[in-house]
Protein backbone atom coordinates (compact mmCIF):
# COMPACT_ATOMS: atom_id res chain seq x y z
CA UNK A 1 0.00 0.00 0.00
CA UNK A 2 1.18 3.38 -1.16
CA UNK A 3 2.07 5.81 1.56
CA UNK A 4 -0.88 8.31 0.52
CA UNK A 5 -3.48 5.27 0.60
CA UNK A 6 -2.06 4.48 4.10
CA UNK A 7 -2.75 7.90 5.30
CA UNK A 8 -6.14 7.89 3.57
CA UNK A 9 -7.34 5.07 5.15
CA UNK A 10 -5.93 5.49 9.11
CA UNK A 11 -8.99 7.71 11.13
CA UNK A 12 -7.42 7.15 14.27
CA UNK A 13 -10.31 7.75 17.07
CA UNK A 14 -11.04 9.53 19.60
CA UNK A 15 -10.29 13.05 20.79
CA UNK A 16 -6.55 12.97 21.87
CA UNK A 17 -5.34 11.22 18.52
CA UNK A 18 -3.70 14.02 15.66
CA UNK A 19 -5.71 14.77 13.06
CA UNK A 20 -4.50 13.17 9.90
CA UNK A 21 -2.76 15.42 7.39
CA UNK A 22 -4.57 14.93 3.99
CA UNK A 23 -1.91 15.31 0.83
CA UNK A 24 -2.54 17.25 -1.67
CA UNK A 25 -3.15 15.56 -4.84
CA UNK A 26 -0.14 16.82 -6.25
CA UNK A 27 2.53 14.75 -7.15
CA UNK A 28 4.33 11.64 -4.73
CA UNK A 29 4.55 11.51 -1.14
CA UNK A 30 8.53 11.25 -0.10
CA UNK A 31 9.69 9.14 2.36
CA UNK A 32 12.19 9.96 4.78
CA UNK A 33 14.52 8.34 7.75
CA UNK A 34 15.86 11.24 9.50
CA UNK A 35 17.82 9.44 11.45
CA UNK A 36 19.53 7.43 13.54
CA UNK A 37 22.24 8.89 12.46
CA UNK A 38 21.60 12.07 11.91
CA UNK A 39 22.98 15.10 13.50
CA UNK A 40 20.41 16.45 15.16
CA UNK A 41 18.98 13.55 17.19
CA UNK A 42 21.70 14.04 19.70
CA UNK A 43 22.30 10.41 19.61
CA UNK A 44 20.73 7.33 17.94
CA UNK A 45 16.99 7.90 17.00
CA UNK A 46 14.67 8.15 13.95
CA UNK A 47 12.25 9.77 12.65
CA UNK A 48 10.33 8.53 9.62
CA UNK A 49 8.58 11.21 7.92
CA UNK A 50 6.58 11.40 5.44
CA UNK A 51 6.73 14.67 3.00
CA UNK A 52 4.16 16.25 0.70
CA UNK A 53 6.45 18.88 -0.99
CA UNK A 54 7.97 20.33 2.05
CA UNK A 55 4.95 20.06 4.19
CA UNK A 56 5.45 17.26 7.13
CA UNK A 57 2.24 14.19 6.46
CA UNK A 58 3.03 11.75 9.11
CA UNK A 59 5.80 11.03 11.75
CA UNK A 60 6.71 8.24 13.65
CA UNK A 61 9.35 7.91 15.75
CA UNK A 62 11.78 4.47 16.08
CA UNK A 63 13.23 3.93 19.22
CA UNK A 64 15.57 1.36 20.87
CA UNK A 65 18.97 2.05 19.14
CA UNK A 66 19.94 2.75 23.13
CA UNK A 67 18.46 0.02 24.59
CA UNK A 68 20.34 -2.18 27.22
CA UNK A 69 17.21 -3.38 29.42
CA UNK A 70 18.59 -0.70 31.84
CA UNK A 71 15.50 -2.54 34.16
CA UNK A 72 16.55 -5.68 34.13
CA UNK A 73 19.56 -5.52 34.68
CA UNK A 74 18.61 -3.69 38.20
CA UNK A 75 16.30 -6.61 38.94
CA UNK A 76 19.63 -8.63 38.96
CA UNK A 77 21.91 -6.92 41.81
CA UNK A 78 20.98 -5.03 44.85
CA UNK A 79 19.36 -2.00 45.47
CA UNK A 80 22.51 0.44 46.00
CA UNK A 81 24.37 -0.95 42.56
CA UNK A 82 21.46 0.29 40.43
CA UNK A 83 22.83 4.11 41.94
CA UNK A 84 25.72 4.28 39.56
CA UNK A 85 23.72 2.96 36.53
CA UNK A 86 21.18 5.90 37.33
CA UNK A 87 23.81 8.21 35.81
CA UNK A 88 23.75 6.64 32.65
CA UNK A 89 19.93 7.25 31.91
CA UNK A 90 20.12 10.97 31.27
CA UNK A 91 24.10 11.51 31.69
CA UNK A 92 23.52 15.24 31.00
CA UNK A 93 21.75 15.45 34.70
CA UNK A 94 22.77 12.48 36.96
CA UNK A 95 22.59 14.14 39.91
CA UNK A 96 18.71 14.74 39.62
CA UNK A 97 18.80 11.18 38.25
CA UNK A 98 20.26 9.71 41.87
CA UNK A 99 17.98 11.75 43.50
CA UNK A 100 14.81 10.45 41.92
CA UNK A 101 15.95 6.86 42.90
CA UNK A 102 17.09 7.79 46.47
CA UNK A 103 13.88 9.61 46.48
CA UNK A 104 12.03 6.11 45.64
CA UNK A 105 14.14 4.11 47.97
CA UNK A 106 13.97 6.17 51.12
CA UNK A 107 10.10 6.30 50.30
CA UNK A 108 10.55 2.27 50.01
CA UNK A 109 11.91 1.68 53.42
CA UNK A 110 10.79 4.89 55.27
CA UNK A 111 14.71 6.23 55.47
CA UNK A 112 14.98 9.86 56.76
CA UNK A 113 17.40 11.82 55.24
CA UNK A 114 19.71 14.77 57.28
CA UNK A 115 18.88 18.46 56.56
CA UNK A 116 22.65 18.96 55.50
CA UNK A 117 22.05 16.57 53.17
CA UNK A 118 18.82 18.23 51.76
CA UNK A 119 20.64 21.47 51.16
CA UNK A 120 23.29 19.42 49.40
CA UNK A 121 20.95 17.84 47.08
CA UNK A 122 19.19 21.02 46.48
CA UNK A 123 21.99 22.92 45.37
CA UNK A 124 23.08 20.33 43.42
CA UNK A 125 20.17 19.54 41.49
CA UNK A 126 19.64 23.42 41.22
CA UNK A 127 23.10 23.41 39.02
CA UNK A 128 21.93 20.41 37.46
CA UNK A 129 18.83 22.05 36.46
CA UNK A 130 21.11 25.17 35.64
CA UNK A 131 23.47 23.58 33.12
CA UNK A 132 20.75 21.13 31.63
CA UNK A 133 18.73 24.46 30.70
CA UNK A 134 21.61 26.42 29.05
CA UNK A 135 22.88 23.62 27.25
CA UNK A 136 20.02 22.74 25.33
CA UNK A 137 18.97 26.19 24.86
CA UNK A 138 22.51 25.81 23.01
CA UNK A 139 22.12 23.26 21.07
CA UNK A 140 18.41 24.48 20.47
CA UNK A 141 20.28 27.37 18.50
CA UNK A 142 22.63 25.15 16.89
CA UNK A 143 20.14 22.97 15.28
CA UNK A 144 18.76 26.36 13.45
CA UNK A 145 22.23 26.57 11.73
CA UNK A 146 23.97 28.96 14.57
CA UNK A 147 26.86 26.92 14.44
CA UNK A 148 29.19 26.77 17.49
CA UNK A 149 28.54 30.38 19.06
CA UNK A 150 25.66 30.23 21.20
CA UNK A 151 26.19 26.56 22.04
CA UNK A 152 29.67 27.38 23.21
CA UNK A 153 28.81 30.41 25.87
CA UNK A 154 26.51 27.45 27.55
CA UNK A 155 29.35 24.91 27.51
CA UNK A 156 31.92 27.79 29.21
CA UNK A 157 28.94 28.44 31.80
CA UNK A 158 27.91 24.37 32.42
CA UNK A 159 32.28 23.61 32.52
CA UNK A 160 32.32 25.96 35.86
CA UNK A 161 29.59 23.93 36.96
CA UNK A 162 30.98 20.48 35.80
CA UNK A 163 34.03 21.43 37.78
CA UNK A 164 32.38 22.04 40.81
CA UNK A 165 30.58 18.31 40.45
CA UNK A 166 34.15 17.10 39.60
CA UNK A 167 35.61 18.56 43.12
CA UNK A 168 33.11 17.34 45.03
CA UNK A 169 32.20 13.62 43.71
CA UNK A 170 35.09 12.80 41.60
CA UNK A 171 33.58 12.98 38.51
CA UNK A 172 32.26 15.82 36.30
CA UNK A 173 29.17 13.29 34.65
CA UNK A 174 28.84 10.20 36.25
CA UNK A 175 28.60 11.27 39.74
CA UNK A 176 27.23 8.54 42.28
CA UNK A 177 26.73 11.05 44.77
CA UNK A 178 23.34 10.32 46.72
CA UNK A 179 23.03 7.30 48.68
CA UNK A 180 20.03 6.22 50.58
CA UNK A 181 19.64 8.48 53.83
CA UNK A 182 21.84 11.20 52.48
CA UNK A 183 24.73 12.09 50.36
CA UNK A 184 28.17 10.00 49.90
CA UNK A 185 30.20 12.95 50.81
CA UNK A 186 30.37 16.12 52.63
CA UNK A 187 31.08 19.39 50.75
CA UNK A 188 34.17 21.18 52.46
CA UNK A 189 33.82 24.85 53.26
CA UNK A 190 36.36 25.95 51.08
CA UNK A 191 33.88 24.33 48.15
CA UNK A 192 30.74 25.88 49.09
CA UNK A 193 32.74 28.93 48.84
CA UNK A 194 33.74 28.49 45.26
CA UNK A 195 30.15 27.23 44.75
CA UNK A 196 29.07 31.06 46.26
CA UNK A 197 31.25 32.54 43.31
CA UNK A 198 30.56 30.55 40.25
CA UNK A 199 26.94 31.38 41.55
CA UNK A 200 27.15 35.02 41.71
CA UNK A 201 28.88 34.69 38.19
CA UNK A 202 25.80 33.16 36.63
CA UNK A 203 23.19 35.98 36.77
CA UNK A 204 25.51 37.56 34.11
CA UNK A 205 26.47 35.01 32.11
CA UNK A 206 21.95 34.53 31.63
CA UNK A 207 22.13 38.38 30.55
CA UNK A 208 24.47 37.89 28.31
CA UNK A 209 22.69 35.05 26.58
CA UNK A 210 19.38 36.47 27.00
CA UNK A 211 21.01 39.81 24.90
CA UNK A 212 22.57 37.53 22.31
CA UNK A 213 19.22 35.65 22.08
CA UNK A 214 15.69 36.26 22.96
CA UNK A 215 14.80 39.20 20.48
CA UNK A 216 17.13 37.79 17.67
CA UNK A 217 15.45 38.27 14.69
CA UNK A 218 16.27 35.17 12.96
CA UNK A 219 15.46 33.16 16.34
CA UNK A 220 12.10 34.88 16.42
CA UNK A 221 11.14 34.16 12.89
CA UNK A 222 12.28 30.74 13.29
CA UNK A 223 10.35 29.63 16.76
CA UNK A 224 7.75 31.87 17.23
CA UNK A 225 4.69 30.04 16.31
CA UNK A 226 5.80 26.98 15.20
CA UNK A 227 5.27 23.77 17.04
CA UNK A 228 2.34 25.01 19.39
CA UNK A 229 0.83 22.40 21.67
CA UNK A 230 -2.22 22.85 23.12
CA UNK A 231 -2.45 22.85 27.42
CA UNK A 232 -5.10 20.00 27.25
CA UNK A 233 -3.70 17.87 25.12
CA UNK A 234 -0.10 18.12 27.37
CA UNK A 235 -1.78 17.28 30.21
CA UNK A 236 -3.23 14.66 28.64
CA UNK A 237 -0.03 13.34 27.30
CA UNK A 238 1.65 13.02 30.25
CA UNK A 239 3.77 16.04 29.07
CA UNK A 240 6.34 17.33 31.81
CA UNK A 241 8.45 20.04 32.71
CA UNK A 242 9.51 23.30 30.69
CA UNK A 243 7.55 21.55 27.72
CA UNK A 244 4.07 21.37 30.35
CA UNK A 245 4.97 24.68 31.64
CA UNK A 246 5.33 26.41 28.37
CA UNK A 247 1.92 25.44 27.40
CA UNK A 248 0.59 27.56 29.91
CA UNK A 249 0.15 24.94 32.95
CA UNK A 250 1.10 25.66 36.68
CA UNK A 251 2.69 22.24 37.41
CA UNK A 252 5.81 21.87 38.88
CA UNK A 253 6.64 18.81 41.36
CA UNK A 254 8.78 20.95 43.55
CA UNK A 255 5.85 22.92 44.14
CA UNK A 256 3.28 20.39 44.33
CA UNK A 257 4.76 18.11 45.69
CA UNK A 258 7.38 19.78 48.24
CA UNK A 259 9.74 17.05 48.21
CA UNK A 260 13.12 17.49 49.96
CA UNK A 261 13.12 20.77 51.16
CA UNK A 262 11.72 22.73 48.62
CA UNK A 263 9.03 24.35 50.12
CA UNK A 264 11.43 26.39 52.30
CA UNK A 265 12.40 28.29 49.02
CA UNK A 266 10.74 31.12 47.42
CA UNK A 267 10.76 30.49 43.75
CA UNK A 268 8.29 31.61 40.92
CA UNK A 269 7.38 29.34 38.30
CA UNK A 270 7.34 30.85 35.07
CA UNK A 271 4.65 29.87 32.42
CA UNK A 272 4.05 30.50 29.18
CA UNK A 273 1.53 31.40 26.77
CA UNK A 274 1.62 30.09 23.71
CA UNK A 275 3.42 26.63 23.88
CA UNK A 276 5.21 27.09 21.04
CA UNK A 277 9.25 26.92 20.35
CA UNK A 278 10.13 29.97 21.86
CA UNK A 279 8.30 29.97 25.18
CA UNK A 280 9.68 26.79 25.31
CA UNK A 281 13.23 28.23 25.21
CA UNK A 282 11.97 31.48 26.98
CA UNK A 283 10.73 29.24 30.15
CA UNK A 284 14.45 27.26 29.82
CA UNK A 285 15.78 30.66 30.33
CA UNK A 286 13.56 31.92 32.87
CA UNK A 287 13.76 28.84 34.64
CA UNK A 288 17.39 29.44 35.25
CA UNK A 289 17.11 32.76 36.96
CA UNK A 290 14.79 30.76 39.01
CA UNK A 291 17.91 28.22 39.47
CA UNK A 292 19.76 31.16 40.85
CA UNK A 293 17.42 32.35 43.33
CA UNK A 294 16.94 28.52 45.02
CA UNK A 295 20.97 28.31 45.24
CA UNK A 296 21.43 32.14 46.70
CA UNK A 297 18.87 30.78 49.23
CA UNK A 298 20.28 27.31 49.64
CA UNK A 299 24.15 28.76 49.83
CA UNK A 300 22.57 31.02 52.31
CA UNK A 301 21.00 28.65 54.90
CA UNK A 302 22.76 25.60 54.82
CA UNK A 303 23.10 24.41 58.06
CA UNK A 304 26.07 22.19 59.73
CA UNK A 305 25.66 18.62 60.91
CA UNK A 306 26.38 14.77 59.05
CA UNK A 307 25.42 14.22 55.64
CA UNK A 308 24.44 10.53 56.19
CA UNK A 309 21.11 9.29 58.38
CA UNK A 310 23.72 7.27 60.95
CA UNK A 311 20.51 5.08 61.24
CA UNK A 312 21.06 4.52 57.25
CA UNK A 313 22.10 0.75 55.93
CA UNK A 314 24.05 0.46 53.03
CA UNK A 315 25.25 -2.90 52.88
CA UNK A 316 22.88 -5.89 53.34
CA UNK A 317 19.95 -3.42 52.85
CA UNK A 318 16.83 -5.35 52.35
CA UNK A 319 13.59 -3.08 52.54
CA UNK A 320 10.32 -4.74 53.52
CA UNK A 321 7.76 -6.31 50.95
CA UNK A 322 6.01 -3.41 49.64
CA UNK A 323 6.53 -1.06 46.66
CA UNK A 324 6.57 2.72 46.50
CA UNK A 325 6.64 5.62 43.17
CA UNK A 326 8.95 8.15 44.04
CA UNK A 327 9.09 11.19 41.58
CA UNK A 328 11.56 14.54 41.37
CA UNK A 329 10.87 17.28 39.27
CA UNK A 330 14.16 16.66 36.50
CA UNK A 331 15.21 19.43 34.29
CA UNK A 332 13.79 17.58 31.60
CA UNK A 333 10.00 16.76 33.48
CA UNK A 334 8.80 14.25 35.85
CA UNK A 335 11.11 11.88 36.59
CA UNK A 336 10.04 8.67 38.48
CA UNK A 337 10.93 5.39 40.37
CA UNK A 338 8.57 2.89 40.93
CA UNK A 339 10.17 0.08 42.94
CA UNK A 340 8.12 -3.19 44.30
CA UNK A 341 9.85 -5.14 46.72
CA UNK A 342 9.60 -8.79 47.80
CA UNK A 343 12.31 -8.59 50.85
CA UNK A 344 14.92 -9.44 48.69
CA UNK A 345 18.27 -7.87 48.45
CA UNK A 346 17.11 -6.59 44.86
CA UNK A 347 14.00 -4.86 43.62
CA UNK A 348 11.16 -7.30 42.29
CA UNK A 349 10.40 -4.64 39.86
CA UNK A 350 12.38 -1.68 38.72
CA UNK A 351 10.86 0.82 36.77
CA UNK A 352 12.03 4.04 35.62
CA UNK A 353 9.53 7.06 34.43
CA UNK A 354 11.27 8.81 31.70
CA UNK A 355 10.27 12.11 30.95
CA UNK A 356 12.07 12.20 27.59
CA UNK A 357 10.11 9.55 25.96
CA UNK A 358 6.82 10.68 27.40
CA UNK A 359 7.84 14.07 26.44
CA UNK A 360 7.62 12.39 22.67
CA UNK A 361 4.39 11.09 22.42
CA UNK A 362 3.05 14.25 21.11
CA UNK A 363 6.13 15.08 18.54
CA UNK A 364 3.88 13.83 15.83
CA UNK A 365 1.14 15.94 16.79
CA UNK A 366 3.74 19.02 16.86
CA UNK A 367 5.32 18.40 13.81
CA UNK A 368 1.91 17.99 11.43
CA UNK A 369 1.68 20.36 8.92
CA UNK A 370 5.28 22.27 9.64
CA UNK A 371 8.26 22.40 7.01
CA UNK A 372 10.18 19.31 7.64
CA UNK A 373 13.07 22.00 8.77
CA UNK A 374 11.17 22.88 11.88
CA UNK A 375 10.78 19.26 12.80
CA UNK A 376 14.09 19.69 14.17
CA UNK A 377 13.44 22.71 15.85
CA UNK A 378 10.90 21.05 17.37
CA UNK A 379 12.85 18.17 18.03
CA UNK A 380 15.17 19.91 19.64
CA UNK A 381 12.58 21.92 21.56
CA UNK A 382 11.41 18.91 23.49
CA UNK A 383 15.23 18.59 24.77
CA UNK A 384 15.77 14.97 25.26
CA UNK A 385 18.34 12.29 26.21
CA UNK A 386 18.84 9.03 24.18
CA UNK A 387 20.12 7.44 27.19
CA UNK A 388 17.02 7.96 28.99
CA UNK A 389 14.81 7.61 26.43
CA UNK A 390 15.85 3.71 25.29
CA UNK A 391 17.26 2.91 28.77
CA UNK B 1 -7.30 14.20 48.70
CA UNK B 2 -9.28 11.19 49.16
CA UNK B 3 -8.11 7.88 50.38
CA UNK B 4 -8.50 4.71 48.70
CA UNK B 5 -11.60 3.90 50.56
CA UNK B 6 -12.84 6.80 49.95
CA UNK B 7 -12.53 6.66 45.78
CA UNK B 8 -13.72 2.99 46.12
CA UNK B 9 -16.86 4.08 47.56
CA UNK B 10 -16.96 6.95 44.83
CA UNK B 11 -15.89 4.70 41.92
CA UNK B 12 -19.16 2.06 43.45
CA UNK B 13 -21.27 4.95 43.55
CA UNK B 14 -20.91 6.14 39.78
CA UNK B 15 -20.45 2.92 37.92
CA UNK B 16 -22.34 -0.04 40.53
CA UNK B 17 -20.98 -3.23 38.96
CA UNK B 18 -16.96 -1.88 38.75
CA UNK B 19 -16.07 -4.05 41.01
CA UNK B 20 -13.02 -2.52 42.55
CA UNK B 21 -11.00 -3.84 45.44
CA UNK B 22 -8.46 -2.19 47.07
CA UNK B 23 -4.55 -3.74 47.22
CA UNK B 24 -2.98 -2.36 50.62
CA UNK B 25 1.10 -1.78 50.85
CA UNK B 26 2.44 -2.89 53.67
CA UNK B 27 5.39 -0.26 53.00
CA UNK B 28 5.95 2.74 54.78
CA UNK B 29 5.01 4.82 51.62
CA UNK B 30 1.76 3.81 52.35
CA UNK B 31 0.84 3.88 48.12
CA UNK B 32 -2.27 2.12 48.34
CA UNK B 33 -3.58 0.99 45.16
CA UNK B 34 -6.77 -0.47 43.56
CA UNK B 35 -7.60 -3.38 41.04
CA UNK B 36 -9.88 -3.09 38.79
CA UNK B 37 -11.68 -5.66 36.74
CA UNK B 38 -10.82 -5.87 33.11
CA UNK B 39 -14.46 -5.63 31.84
CA UNK B 40 -14.91 -2.39 33.53
CA UNK B 41 -11.31 -0.83 33.56
CA UNK B 42 -12.26 1.48 30.86
CA UNK B 43 -15.16 3.03 32.07
CA UNK B 44 -14.00 3.74 35.81
CA UNK B 45 -10.96 5.40 34.06
CA UNK B 46 -13.42 7.64 32.27
CA UNK B 47 -15.14 8.42 35.70
CA UNK B 48 -11.53 8.62 37.28
CA UNK B 49 -10.30 11.62 34.98
CA UNK B 50 -14.01 13.17 34.49
CA UNK B 51 -15.23 13.39 38.17
CA UNK B 52 -15.24 16.88 39.13
CA UNK B 53 -14.23 16.08 42.77
CA UNK B 54 -10.91 13.37 41.70
CA UNK B 55 -10.52 14.98 38.43
CA UNK B 56 -7.45 12.86 37.71
CA UNK B 57 -6.49 14.44 34.33
CA UNK B 58 -2.90 13.12 34.41
CA UNK B 59 -1.83 9.68 33.85
CA UNK B 60 2.45 9.55 34.84
CA UNK B 61 3.81 6.22 35.08
CA UNK B 62 2.62 2.64 33.32
CA UNK B 63 4.50 -0.05 34.58
CA UNK B 64 4.31 -4.19 33.62
CA UNK B 65 5.09 -6.44 36.27
CA UNK B 66 5.75 -10.04 35.89
CA UNK B 67 4.03 -12.52 38.37
CA UNK B 68 4.48 -16.18 38.70
CA UNK B 69 0.80 -16.55 37.94
CA UNK B 70 0.09 -13.03 35.61
CA UNK B 71 1.09 -10.34 34.56
CA UNK B 72 -0.01 -6.73 35.71
CA UNK B 73 0.10 -3.41 34.56
CA UNK B 74 0.31 -0.81 37.14
CA UNK B 75 -0.89 2.88 36.59
CA UNK B 76 0.23 5.92 38.42
CA UNK B 77 -2.44 8.77 38.42
CA UNK B 78 -2.27 12.62 39.80
CA UNK B 79 -4.23 15.75 38.83
CA UNK B 80 -2.97 18.57 37.39
CA UNK B 81 -6.05 20.20 38.07
CA UNK B 82 -6.21 19.38 41.80
CA UNK B 83 -2.81 19.02 42.45
CA UNK B 84 -3.28 15.75 44.34
CA UNK B 85 -1.85 12.34 43.73
CA UNK B 86 -1.06 9.85 43.30
CA UNK B 87 -3.83 7.27 42.78
CA UNK B 88 -2.76 3.45 41.86
CA UNK B 89 -4.55 1.39 39.57
CA UNK B 90 -4.03 -2.31 38.64
CA UNK B 91 -4.74 -5.17 36.52
CA UNK B 92 -4.14 -8.40 35.77
CA UNK B 93 -4.05 -10.28 33.16
CA UNK B 94 -6.11 -14.28 33.54
CA UNK B 95 -2.35 -16.06 32.62
CA UNK B 96 0.86 -15.44 31.64
CA UNK B 97 0.50 -17.24 28.46
CA UNK B 98 -2.66 -17.83 26.79
CA UNK B 99 -4.76 -14.95 27.98
CA UNK B 100 -2.77 -12.26 28.22
CA UNK B 101 -4.79 -9.28 26.96
CA UNK B 102 -6.26 -6.18 29.29
CA UNK B 103 -8.30 -3.18 28.33
CA UNK B 104 -5.81 -0.11 26.93
CA UNK B 105 -6.21 2.92 28.66
CA UNK B 106 -4.30 4.90 25.86
CA UNK B 107 -8.17 6.22 24.43
CA UNK B 108 -8.60 8.28 28.36
CA UNK B 109 -4.98 9.25 28.50
CA UNK B 110 -2.55 9.80 25.95
CA UNK B 111 0.28 9.31 27.81
CA UNK B 112 -0.23 5.45 28.01
CA UNK B 113 0.15 5.24 24.24
CA UNK B 114 3.93 4.94 24.27
CA UNK B 115 4.35 3.01 27.81
CA UNK B 116 1.79 0.37 27.20
CA UNK B 117 3.62 -0.40 23.93
CA UNK B 118 6.33 -0.58 26.14
CA UNK B 119 4.74 -3.30 27.84
CA UNK B 120 3.66 -4.93 25.08
CA UNK B 121 7.05 -5.39 23.90
CA UNK B 122 8.89 -6.50 26.86
CA UNK B 123 6.63 -7.74 28.75
CA UNK B 124 3.80 -9.42 26.23
CA UNK B 125 0.79 -7.68 27.39
CA UNK B 126 -1.81 -7.52 24.50
CA UNK B 127 -3.84 -4.08 25.02
CA UNK B 128 -6.95 -4.34 22.91
CA UNK B 129 -8.29 -0.61 21.76
CA UNK B 130 -4.65 0.38 21.71
CA UNK B 131 -4.13 2.12 18.07
CA UNK B 132 -1.13 1.14 17.49
CA UNK B 133 0.50 -1.76 19.40
CA UNK B 134 3.60 -2.06 17.96
CA UNK B 135 6.94 -3.15 19.57
CA UNK B 136 8.37 0.11 20.65
CA UNK B 137 12.02 -0.54 22.30
CA UNK B 138 13.10 -4.15 20.91
CA UNK B 139 12.62 -4.42 16.62
CA UNK B 140 9.40 -6.11 14.89
CA UNK B 141 11.07 -9.39 13.97
CA UNK B 142 12.00 -10.16 17.96
CA UNK B 143 9.95 -12.69 19.18
CA UNK B 144 10.16 -13.22 22.70
CA UNK B 145 9.53 -10.39 25.81
CA UNK B 146 12.69 -10.07 27.46
CA UNK B 147 11.17 -8.66 30.64
CA UNK B 148 10.11 -11.72 32.00
CA UNK B 149 11.51 -13.44 34.77
CA UNK B 150 11.52 -16.59 32.35
CA UNK B 151 12.87 -14.89 29.60
CA UNK B 152 16.16 -17.06 27.90
CA UNK B 153 18.63 -15.23 25.32
CA UNK B 154 18.09 -17.07 22.00
CA UNK B 155 20.15 -19.36 20.61
CA UNK B 156 20.86 -17.23 17.62
CA UNK B 157 23.98 -15.04 18.26
CA UNK B 158 27.31 -15.84 16.34
CA UNK B 159 30.26 -17.40 18.23
CA UNK B 160 33.65 -16.62 18.47
CA UNK B 161 35.42 -18.14 15.74
CA UNK B 162 37.90 -19.14 17.96
CA UNK B 163 35.82 -20.30 20.82
CA UNK B 164 37.52 -20.94 24.31
CA UNK B 165 36.10 -24.08 26.39
CA UNK B 166 33.65 -21.71 28.36
CA UNK B 167 31.87 -20.36 25.38
CA UNK B 168 31.60 -23.76 23.36
CA UNK B 169 29.92 -25.25 27.00
CA UNK B 170 27.45 -22.74 27.60
CA UNK B 171 26.55 -23.32 23.60
CA UNK B 172 26.16 -26.83 24.45
CA UNK B 173 24.01 -26.41 27.35
CA UNK B 174 22.19 -23.99 25.62
CA UNK B 175 20.99 -26.28 22.47
CA UNK B 176 20.18 -28.54 25.02
CA UNK B 177 17.75 -27.06 27.00
CA UNK B 178 16.61 -25.75 24.36
CA UNK B 179 15.95 -29.29 22.23
CA UNK B 180 14.45 -30.45 25.69
CA UNK B 181 11.83 -27.53 25.96
CA UNK B 182 11.24 -28.19 21.72
CA UNK B 183 10.67 -31.72 22.64
CA UNK B 184 8.27 -31.24 25.91
CA UNK B 185 6.27 -28.02 23.30
CA UNK B 186 5.55 -31.20 20.98
CA UNK B 187 4.85 -33.62 23.45
CA UNK B 188 1.77 -31.28 25.22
Amino acid sequence: MSVTEELLNQRPEGWNRPAPQVPDDEGELLEIAMGPHHPSTHGVFRMDVALDGERVVRLKAVFGYLHRNHEKIAEGVSYLASMPYTDRLDYICPITNNWAYALAVEKLAGQEVPERAEYLRVILGELTRFQNHASSIGFLIQEMGASGTPLMYAFKAREKVLDLFEELTGARMMVNYMRFGGCRVDASPAWLERTRKVVAGLPGFVDEFERLLATNEILMARTQGVGILKPELAINAGVTGPMLRASGVNYDIRKVDGYGIYNRFNFRVPLGDHGDVYDRFMIRLLEMRESIGILNQALKEIPIGPVMDPKAKLRGFRPKAGEAYGRIEAPKGELGFYLISDGGPNPYRYRVRPPSLINLTVLEDMCLGHDVADVVLIFGSVDIVLGEVDR
Amino acid sequence: MKTVEEIKSAIEAALPSAGVEIVPNPSPSAQHSLRLKQESALAVAKFLRDDAELALDYLSNVTGVDWPDSLEAVYHLYSVAKKHGPVILRMRTVDRTDQVELPSLTPVWRSAEFQEREIFDLYGIVFTGHPDLRRLLMWDEFKDHPMRRDYREPDDFEYEPTAHDEVLKRAREHQAAMAGEKEAGAGA
